[in-house]
């Protein structure tokens, strides 16, 4: 994970942790050209698998120009473009994390270029939803859009950082909905324990959101053993953390785990 | 898990975060100058809590949302502030 240091591998690896999958997302500043993001994409394809297999953690990566960086057109073009050449490497799930941030009109045509791209390339799509009080109307907004393409099968799709006021919209669709745990600032393990209770755990599972914030890549395992404390069964337990996941990702071919 | 277990487990942490409300409110309202959007939002947040309605949290969070359905004309900042600032 680029953003994180080397001892989260460890304490991943440690509380039971299988894989790790790590979308393309912002740099906590603006790449200046499409050359920072050919980078970008050989450290997520090449240098952090090596830095988790030290490990024993396989990683999977996620490609694509993150909504932060998509209100410059050209450049969202420039660094799309480079996109298909690494769809083939061994750890690349899909194209993600797409979506939006502000719910721009730049931003809408930058997710349909991806759209386009993952469809085009038979790809899994993992989508991000805006933060706070943009979390709504892009919501509607990206959900309307997957929908629109006919070539894009709702259960090859993950709409994430879905909340209370999100999750129905996403799981009405068809699509998976994924909650992404914070230490502070947006949903927390009692938060997506209650959201499991209220809408099911069908098309749904957990991340732990491990980025230039605070963030805590264990968030999951403390869910799972919040989860115990609420009196879920070891089986729901299992389902959420890990069959749920396992089950959208090996949609894609090459998400393999060794055998446990 | 019964009623009497759900409060065994997360009354004392609500109740913190509840006296950490109050004290917020009581630092905003203690402070020289106007209150902005955000904390309009916010009271109107709050009164959902009193209304004894199901879905708080979704009510809540659909108090603090943009409800507007058309793409804005270009993004000016990455970040989100919590509230709209559309708020009335
Ligand atoms: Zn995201």
């Amino acid at each position: 994970m680029v953003s994180r240091v080397t001892d989260d591998y460890l304490d991943m690896i440690t509380a039971g942790c299988q894989a790790v999958c790590e979308p393309a997302f912002w740099a906590g500043f603006d790449r200046s050209s499409a050359d920072g993001f050919y980078d970008y994409f050989c450290q997520l394809t090449e240098h952090e698998p090596k830095r988790a297999a030290k490990f024993g953690l396989p990683h999977f990566s996620w490609l694509c120009i993150n909504p932060k960086e998509s209100e410059d057109i050209k450049l969202a073009e420039d660094v799309i473009a480079l996109i298909p050449k690494f769809l083939d490497k061994p750890n690349v799930l899909g194209i993600g994390e797409i979506g939006l941030n502000k719910n721009s009109r730049n931003e809408i045509k930058v997710l349909e270029k991806h759209v386009n791209l993952a469809a085009e390339h038979n790809q899994l799509i993992l989508v991000h939803t805006p933060h706070l009080e943009d979390k709504l109307k892009g919501t509607r907004l990206i959900t309307d859009l997957i929908k629109n393409d006919k070539r894009i099968k709702p259960e090859r799709v993950i709409i994430d950082h879905v909340e209370e006021h999100t999750v129905q919209i996403v799981l009405d669709t068809g699509m998976w909905a994924g909650m992404t745990l914070y230490p502070e600032s947006k949903c927390s393990p009692a938060r997506a324990i209650d959201m499991v209770e209220m809408y099911g755990n069908e098309r749904i599972w957990m991340n732990c959101a491990c980025d230039w914030g605070i963030s805590d890549p264990l968030a999951v395992p403390k869910t799972a053993f919040e989860m115990r404390k609420r009196g879920h069964s070891a089986e729901a337990i299992d389902k959420l953390v890990y069959q749920n996941p396992l089950r959208f990702l090996s949609q894609c071919s090459k998400f393999k785990l060794p055998p446990a | 898990m019964t009623r009497q277990q759900i409060l065994d487990l997360y009354f004392m942490d609500a109740r913190c975060k509840l006296i950490d409300l109050a004290a917020f409110i009581d630092r905003v309202e203690r402070s020289a100058g106007e209150e902005d959007f955000r904390m309009k939002a916010f009271r109107q947040a709050l009164s959902e809590l009193s209304k004894g309605e199901t879905e708080k949290a979704k009510r809540v969070l659909m108090t603090l949302s943009d409800p507007t359905t058309e793409p804005i004309a270009a993004a000016t900042t990455k970040a989100a502030c919590g509230a709209w600032p559309g708020t009335k």
